[in-house]
């Protein structure tokens, strides 16, 4: 048993910590939210640079070959800086779908352009109706001759503002509900018939709802099998919570630190409040819960990378980080007081930036209710 | 015991029934029905409405044009309040101060302020807390020095809600800085047009800006905007806290939120089904459910004990904390119903910016920012740590 990272583990994860201590202040990160896009390309361009967009794809691939623990690394490091880049959603979730589903020449002309960083790719996987249910999809792909053509509408699309080029599930054959007859699509954004409406979410990222209208997507374009695409989701879905998962990791650490820190300094009854016992009995049950949530980390982590359980241990996980959020992230707010509520303070931004994760990929709730069912 | 209200107080929900049913400016109930946001004229024109019914001064004695009801009508009120989507009344000047201007203000104070306090035509805030005093509300440092017939005011309030739209702010200013802490402040009035004060907006995690810092830079008010004795501020202070708390435990409009969130539950497709048929999400609704019955009663209980001559004591504490816990996870629930679509971010501040006075959601638009604005509640009002702190003390004697 060993739960230690190798020596190029700790290289990576330092070299991400470097970039956000020293390039990601709270306030360059401000400044960024605050721009058109709402991201740096200058960021990302680093991010290239530094090798980081090959961790996920294997070798063969032109990538790095990392498993995991690299995705683990690198998101925790992410989560302490709340980094806005789409790296999670171009590199990460888009890219997942290429690694696990693409053929050989798809990968060829997709996979250099993530990890070079030329382009950002987006996955579009929800609709309105269909909360967290991955097959559940109504937006069709109709077979004609060579092309496919794609309608519907497709909510919440991270990175989808920026992205040139989307993965779509749509259904290509059965009733909205059913775990046969989805099938996965690369989709160039500017692609006639799509339409995008832009928002930011509430954590300060950007993304887009889509509308498809008689989108002509050519065959080469199907990406796996037709009508098999539910295990892909959901595979890519299980890496997508823990790379996401790790990000929460690192942000409500130091959701907790800085609630500690602040106790120490911030004096009323002329003693730090971190003097009085109910709050210290408050941060100590913080701290439990992130040792906890990591912990959880690290077993999906391993039982991923084993292939092993890996649907209800990563349910598992999403419960336990979903009570994680909602204790260590509302606590951290009531102990900062008045200044917690504020835009100016960073811990605000953490605790929106967990809630929204608390939600992606299925919430407390929608996990208990499937470890249960993958249980009997 | 009997919980069932008397014929005559079945009457007297009728009339308060019919009233919001026929008086509600269209205005209002359009804005409300479609869940937009209400601004200062709207709130002011409904206010205005009510005074002319006789019904703004909810809390005050006929004496000064007040409704004097008991507190069960006042209960009553509250709930048909609540279950007609009628908006509260802002605060500040009717709750807040006034009550203090009547028990401890001069004449002339009383007939310059309350009946425009009444009518809306001029608005409050409260300027109590400051950067270094929160909790420890009686370690303020904001100074009033006597200058012949004025107080030169300096220093800095903060979280001063709605100051921006405000007339007038009620301050607790230090006077007399050599003695313990709290027998030397005072109760002062002060006028936000006076030169010297700067108002600046802060903005909160919700994208709102409900609460401004007020800067005081040689603010001169003349010493009649004094309330009582000098010196003796605290104590005013401490008055308004423990004199009428009616509907601080929100139970009202908890109620109604609780139901808006069955309707929403029973609208939003899960599946096959809809969400109010999800166990889990079931589950969690009933136990809201049960905790506000719970806190109903208890609300009850201390409204029957008050109604019988005991003072409202500190178990107005229990009604803060489990009110403001309730509040914070009825917000939890409808993130859970939301789903995605409660996490699109909706400025609250408009294109002209122009700017809502609180934060609403109707729906799931907006479910995580309001999830995030209610937040507040746990620690404003005293904090809920500090509540819990006056429980332990002035009810279990520890
Ligand atoms: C949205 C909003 C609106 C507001 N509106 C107004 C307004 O209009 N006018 C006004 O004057 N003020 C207003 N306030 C201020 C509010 O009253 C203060 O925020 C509150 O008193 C807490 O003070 P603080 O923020 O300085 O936190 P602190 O007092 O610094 O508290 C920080 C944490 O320490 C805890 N704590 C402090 N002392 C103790 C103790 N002895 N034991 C255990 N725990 C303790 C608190 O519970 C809290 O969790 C508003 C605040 C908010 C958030």
């Amino acid at each position: 048993m060993d739960f230690s990272f190798s020596e190029e583990q700790t290289l990576l994860k330092e070299s991400v910590s470097d970039f956000v201590k020293s390039d990601y202040a709270f306030s360059d990160r401000a400044a960024v939210l605050e721009s058109e896009e709402g991201f740096s390309r200058k960021n990302l361009k680093t991010f290239a640079d530094l090798d980081w967009n090959s961790i996920p794809f294997s070798e063969e691939d032109g990538g790095f070959g990392g498993t995991a623990v690299e995705l683990m690394a690198v998101m925790e490091e992410f989560g302490k800086g709340l980094v806005v880049e789409p790296y999670f959603s171009s590199v990460i979730l888009a890219g997942s779908f290429l690694r696990k589903a693409a053929n050989s020449s798809q990968k060829e002309i997709h996979i250099p352009k993530i990890i070079d960083g030329s382009k950002i790719y987006a996955a579009a996987f929800s609709e309105l109706q269909s909360r967290y249910d991955l097959y559940d999809v109504k937006t069709s792909a109709t077979k004609e001759g060579a092309e496919y053509s794609l309608n519907g509408e497709k909510i919440f699309v991270l990175g989808g503002y920026a992205a040139d080029t989307l993965i779509v599930s749509a259904r290509t054959s059965g009733k909205p509900r059913d775990l046969e007859g989805v099938s996965l699509f690369i989709v160039a954004a500017d692609t006639a018939g799509i339409s995008k409406e832009n928002f930011s979410t509430v954590d300060g990222f950007k993304a887009a709802n889509l509308k498809f209208e008689n989108v002509k997507v050519s065959a080469g374009n199907l990406l796996g099998e037709e009508g098999k695409g539910l295990a892909i989701l959901e595979d890519v879905a299980a890496e997508a919570i823990i790379a996401l998962g790790a990000e929460a990791v690192g942000a409500l650490e130091i959701l907790y630190r800085k609630t500690v820190e602040y106790s120490k300094i911030r004096v009323q009854f002329n003693q730090p409040i971190g003097k009085f016992q109910s709050l210290q009995m408050i941060m100590s049950e913080m701290f439990i819960e992130h040792v906890q949530v990591k912990s959880m980390l690290y077993m999906a982590v391993m039982k991923f990378d084993a292939g092993e359980d890996v649907q209800k241990s990563i349910s598992a996980f999403k419960v336990q980080l979903g009570k994680a959020i909602k204790f260590i992230g509302q606590n951290a707010i009531q102990l900062h007081g008045g200044i917690g509520m504020t835009d100016e303070l960073d811990v605000s931004h953490y605790f929106k930036r967990v809630t929204m994760i608390g939600v992606m990929f299925g919430d407390e709730s929608y996990h208990l209710d499937r470890y249960v069912r993958l249980s009997c | 015991m009997d919980a069932k209200y008397s014929d005559e107080e079945l009457k007297f929900r009728d009339e308060i029934r019919q009233f919001f049913e026929q008086e509600l400016p269209e205005t209002l109930k359009s804005k409300i029905e479609k869940g937009e946001p209400l601004y200062k004229e709207d709130q002011v024109l409904w206010q205005k409405t009510l005074a002319k019914k006789g019904w703004a001064g909810i809390n005050w004695p006929v004496e000064y044009g007040g409704t004097g009801w008991t507190l069960m009508q006042k209960a009553i009120y509250f709930e048909e309040q609540a279950q007609h989507d009628v908006p509260g009344l802002i605060p500040f000047g009717l709750s807040m101060v006034a009550p203090v201007i009547m028990a401890f203000g001069n004449e002339e104070q009383k007939s310059r302020f309350l009946p425009d306090i009444l009518n809306s035509n001029v608005w409050w805030c409260q300027g109590y807390s400051e950067p270094g005093a929160g909790s420890d509300l009686a370690s303020l440092k904001t100074t009033a020095v006597r200058d012949g017939d004025h107080f030169i005011v300096n220093g800095q309030k903060t979280w001063t809600t709605l100051a921006q739209h405000a007339d007038w702010i009620f301050c607790l200013v230090r006077t007399d800085p050599h003695v313990k802490k709290q027998v030397g402040i005072s109760f002062l009035l002060i006028d936000m047009k006076s030169p010297g004060i700067d108002i600046r907006p802060i903005k909160m995690m919700d994208g709102s800006n409900e609460v401004n810092e007020v800067y005081f830079d040689n603010v001169k008010v003349p010493a009649k905007n004094l309330i009582g004795e000098e010196n003796k501020g605290w104590t005013y202070a401490k008055y308004l806290l423990t004199h009428e708390r009616s509907g601080i435990s929100a139970v009202a409009s908890s109620k109604r939120t609780l139901e808006k969130i069955k309707a929403l539950a029973v609208s939003t497709p899960a599946g096959d089904a809809t969400m109010m048929e999800d166990s889990a999400f079931r589950k969690k609704l009933a136990e809201v459910e049960i905790e506000l019955i719970a806190l109903e009663y208890t609300d009850l209980r201390i409204l029957s004990e008050v109604s019988t001559g005991k003072a409202p004591g500190p178990e107005s504490s229990v009604l803060k904390i489990k009110g403001t816990e309730i509040q914070q996870k009825l917000t939890e629930l409808r993130m859970d119903l939301a789903s995605y679509s409660g996490f699109i971010f909706h400025d609250p501040v408009g294109d002209n910016n122009e700017e809502a006075l609180y934060l609403r959601g109707q729906g799931i638009d907006l479910a995580a920012q309001v999830y995030f604005n209610v937040r507040k509640t746990t620690i404003y009002g005293g904090s809920n740590e500090i509540q819990k702190g006056i429980i332990a003390k002035a009810v279990l004697g520890l």
